[in-house]
């Protein structure tokens, strides 16, 4: 399995992302801001963490008008799977593939610290190797981590099941640590070819970093 | 001509730095504060032929990337 990694200036998770796949068997490709396709043998694009363009305008603003993004777009709409990890989910709400938009965190401080994230919906590729209700710990970090989206919109994603992960304590109760609508940590489109979510699981893939719970994540989508 | 574009969190979203703001203002004493929005201003040059083509264009400008009109409303004042 072929995966394209998005690199704009300011993305600083690629080379950790393509640590991740490559561990568990993808080969990769970086993928550069100015490209305008996406190569035919690429199965799953991710769009990694960072500071798209300094995030200067909004999160994910900027790089949500990059020539390579057209391309995402199309990508998508093939039914070809695309993966946003926090700075890449953020770029995937401001383009509208994902539903919602992330605002500043609740309490406007930028959190780094490992957090554990409970199982909602298992109906996906992504969680398709979890039971729901399984909690598993991946580290967050972000500044912009708080999802937002009205009550209509809401009550449409949990009847479609795009409701993925809730942010939680270690034994499955919520704990929200951005202020995040129903503490929701990670969403997919109605398709379900498109995957965001604000916490690292390629910053979990080995014991030695504090969790290896981002090994069998990053799995269901190969 | 001159855009001035306020772009402020929609009513109902909840403004986090509007808050932590009037938190502040009230431990300094500023006691008669309701509520308090932070937003963001963009003031723009343009060299349009008219007021009306000018509003039109900022106004598809905000739509396309200066506001995310999910979670933000944004106001368009031009000065010729």
């Amino acid at each position: 399995m072929k995966v394209g990694i998005v690199q704009f200036p300011g993305t600083n998770c690629e080379y950790d992302t393509q640590y991740a796949f490559e561990k568990l068997g993808a080969s990769t490709q970086i993928l550069w801001h100015r490209e305008t396709e996406i190569p035919d043998d690429i199965e799953l694009v991710v769009i990694a963490g960072g500071f798209s363009y300094g995030d200067y305008l909004r999160s994910g603003a900027i790089a949500s008008k990059a020539p390579i993004m057209k391309a995402v777009k199309a990508h998508a709409e093939a039914g070809k799977k695309v993966l946003g990890i926090c700075n890449g989910f953020q770029v995937l709400t401001e383009t509208h593939l994902l539903p919602g938009a992330l605002k500043r965190n609740e309490h406007l401080h930028f959190i780094s610290k490992h957090h554990h994230l409970k199982v909602v919906s298992n109906s996906n590729d992504f969680l398709s190797k979890f039971e729901k209700g399984d909690v598993v710990n991946i580290p967050i970090a972000h500044h912009d981590g708080n999802f937002f989206i009205d009550d209509e919109g809401l009550k449409e994603m949990y009847a479609n099941e795009q409701v993925l992960l809730h942010y939680c304590d270690q034994n499955g109760e919520i704990s929200n640590p951005n202020g995040s609508v129903d503490s929701i940590a990670g969403i997919c489109n109605k398709e379900k070819n498109v995957f965001g979510l604000m916490p690292h699981p390629e910053r979990a893939m080995e014991e030695v970093l504090g969790s290896a719970d981002g090994v069998k994540m990053l799995e269901g989508l190969m | 001509m001159t855009a001035i574009i306020n772009i402020s969190l929609k009513n109902g979203v909840l403004d986090s730095q509007g808050k932590a703001v009037h938190h502040a203002l009230g431990s300094l004493h500023f006691d008669n504060v309701e509520d308090v929005r932070v937003g963001r201003q963009i003031v723009m040059k343009l060299n349009s032929k008219d007021t009306a083509s000018a509003k039109e264009e900022v106004t598809n400008m905000c739509e396309e990337l200066l506001a995310n009109t999910v979670i933000e409303d944004y106001e368009i004042e031009i000065i010729a």
